[in-house]
């Protein structure tokens, strides 16, 4: 997995690699840290075809539901099934084992216009 | 409530943002909702000890030759059955037997009562019972000047002997006590809202920082209004506002216990023609049996393919390892061992009635 400054982000706080076909999705670590012990991982199909900004999948919280958006266009080839059986991942891990999807990206130039890190963190406050 | 008034803040709220709490606006305050997480939380109340921000609820002080035959008049459970340093849970009712507000009512000496009320409820209570005043009675709202906390766990009444034990034994299981500082009166109720042994401490909100950093450093874990929620939610306890409303008697709440139906007050003949009807639905806990989201309010409960009511609280129980509601179900419907379903985005999830408190304490070992 990489390193969480190469990765890009989306003001809805999702984060994605960029550089490569298949890219991985997951939520930044400011995500998890706000939404706090996710309890239920509701992922997409394998198969679905999805546009930037929709909502694909669910991460629940002790606190509420809140929607994940694909940062890009895109097939979903597959998802993290051992993040969906141990949801705490996505808070212990955020950039590594609790990643939640990956995505077949039809335009890469969607993720170049995304935020870096440092863009990121400065969004973020 | 007006949701576009400003927010107000808790005499604590520096304390929270100093120790990096998250805030959330709840009931027209700022109130932190978790600290070190929910779930740690939680259990640490279920394990030991925690403290919670209570300043946003409302203190009612109701004084005069009249007060006990006023406030029965306007409250479901009986004063009557009071002694000076006792208390009761009861609610108000509107004319229709609905549910205005469910508080805590204690009588500090004859004729003088010390009302605690929910905080998204001190306006509407405050102008209900004042429209309907008598002579010999003076009901005040005191809750500006009064900072909460309520500390809870099985090692609160330890903690309160450290704390405060030398001004003012620790009173009985729902009753109230009360001692003076320089700064002011503090109030300790010993009730909560966890299923937890514990006391609610009502104090000066100029002294609040202070007695929050020495319970703090006595042993108690902060704890927000999220681990409040999961731990009432846990009991069956019934938050206003989710599970009560002025559409619900006490009654369909399964809250008969606190309503005494042999003395009049404002709501008792609906009361009492609903109890002649039969009820209408009943409140039910139910616990999700299929792996699935946890449930949530608002989510509709299904028998088959129909639409039966609807989750009214919802949501994981850190001490039980699922999640678990409350709902209002028609009478046939409303029996432990039924089984249901929720709708969550689109799909049904096996849900089944079971019996309230969801979670019971282990038997302590000696």
């Amino acid at each position: 997995m990489p390193n969480s400054s190469e990765l890009r982000f989306a003001r809805s706080h999702e984060w994605i690699t960029p550089g490569s076909a298949i890219a991985t999705v997951g939520i930044s670590e400011h995500a998890q840290a706000e939404l706090g012990d996710v309890v239920y991982l509701e992922l997409p199909d394998v198969g679905r075809v999805v546009k930037a900004e929709e909502a694909v999948a669910v991460v629940e919280s002790v606190k509420a539901a809140s929607d994940i958006y694909s940062p890009v266009d895109g097939e979903i080839v597959e998802v993290n099934t051992a993040a969906t059986n141990e949801t705490s991942l996505v808070n212990t891990a955020p950039y590594e084992g609790g990643w939640l999807f990956k995505i077949k990206v039809s335009n890469p130039a969607q993720i170049e216009a995304m935020m870096t890190e440092a863009a990121y963190l400065e969004f973020v406050g | 409530m007006n949701d576009s008034a400003p927010l107000q803040y808790s005499p604590l709220n520096d304390v929270h943002l100093q120790v990096g709490a998250k805030m959330v606006p709840f009931a027209g305050f700022s109130m932190p909702v978790q600290y070190a997480g929910i779930a740690e939380e939680h259990l640490a109340v279920r394990a030991s000890v925690g403290v919670f921000d209570i300043s946003h609820m409302g203190q009612f002080f109701v004084s005069g030759p009249n007060a006990q035959t006023w406030l029965n008049g306007l409250l479901t459970n009986n004063l009557a059955k009071l002694t000076p340093g006792q208390g009761q849970y009861t609610l108000l009712l509107n004319e229709r037997g609905g549910v205005i507000d469910d508080l805590i009512a204690y009588q500090l000496a004859p004729n003088e009562y010390f009302l605690v009320v929910n905080a998204s409820m001190i306006l509407e209570d405050f102008v209900w019972m004042s429209a309907r005043l008598t002579d010999g009675v003076t009901l005040e709202n005191r809750s500006a000047p009064f900072a909460g906390m309520a500390v809870q766990g099985p090692e609160a009444a330890a903690l309160y002997e450290k704390l405060c034990g030398a001004q003012l034994a620790l009173p009985a299981r729902n009753g109230i006590g009360t001692f003076s500082t320089p700064a002011g009166e503090v109030i300790i109720c010993r009730t909560g809202y966890t299923g937890e042994d514990g006391f609610e401490f009502f104090c000066p909100a100029a002294t609040a920082g202070s007695w929050w950093h020495q319970i703090v450093a006595l042993g108690a874990k902060p704890a927000g209004l999220g681990a409040r929620d999961t731990l009432r939610l846990e009991m069956g306890y019934p938050l206003n506002g989710n599970d009560l409303s002025p559409d619900r008697t006490p009654l369909e709440a399964g809250l008969g216990f606190f309503v005494d139906l042999t003395k009049p007050f404002v709501g008792s003949e609906a009361l009492l023609a609903q109890k002649a009807n039969g009820l209408p639905s009943k409140l039910c806990g139910v616990k999700l049996i299929d792996k699935g989201p946890p449930l949530r309010s608002h989510y509709p409960v299904l028998s088959g393919d129909s639409v039966v009511g609807e989750l009214c609280s919802g949501g994981v129980a850190p001490s039980l390892q699922g999640s678990i509601g409350m709902a209002y179900l028609p009478p046939n419907l409303a029996t432990v061992g039924t089984q249901l379903s929720a709708e969550v985005r689109g799909k049904h999830y096996l849900i089944e009635v079971v019996k309230k408190p969801f979670y019971k304490k282990p038997p302590t070992a000696l």
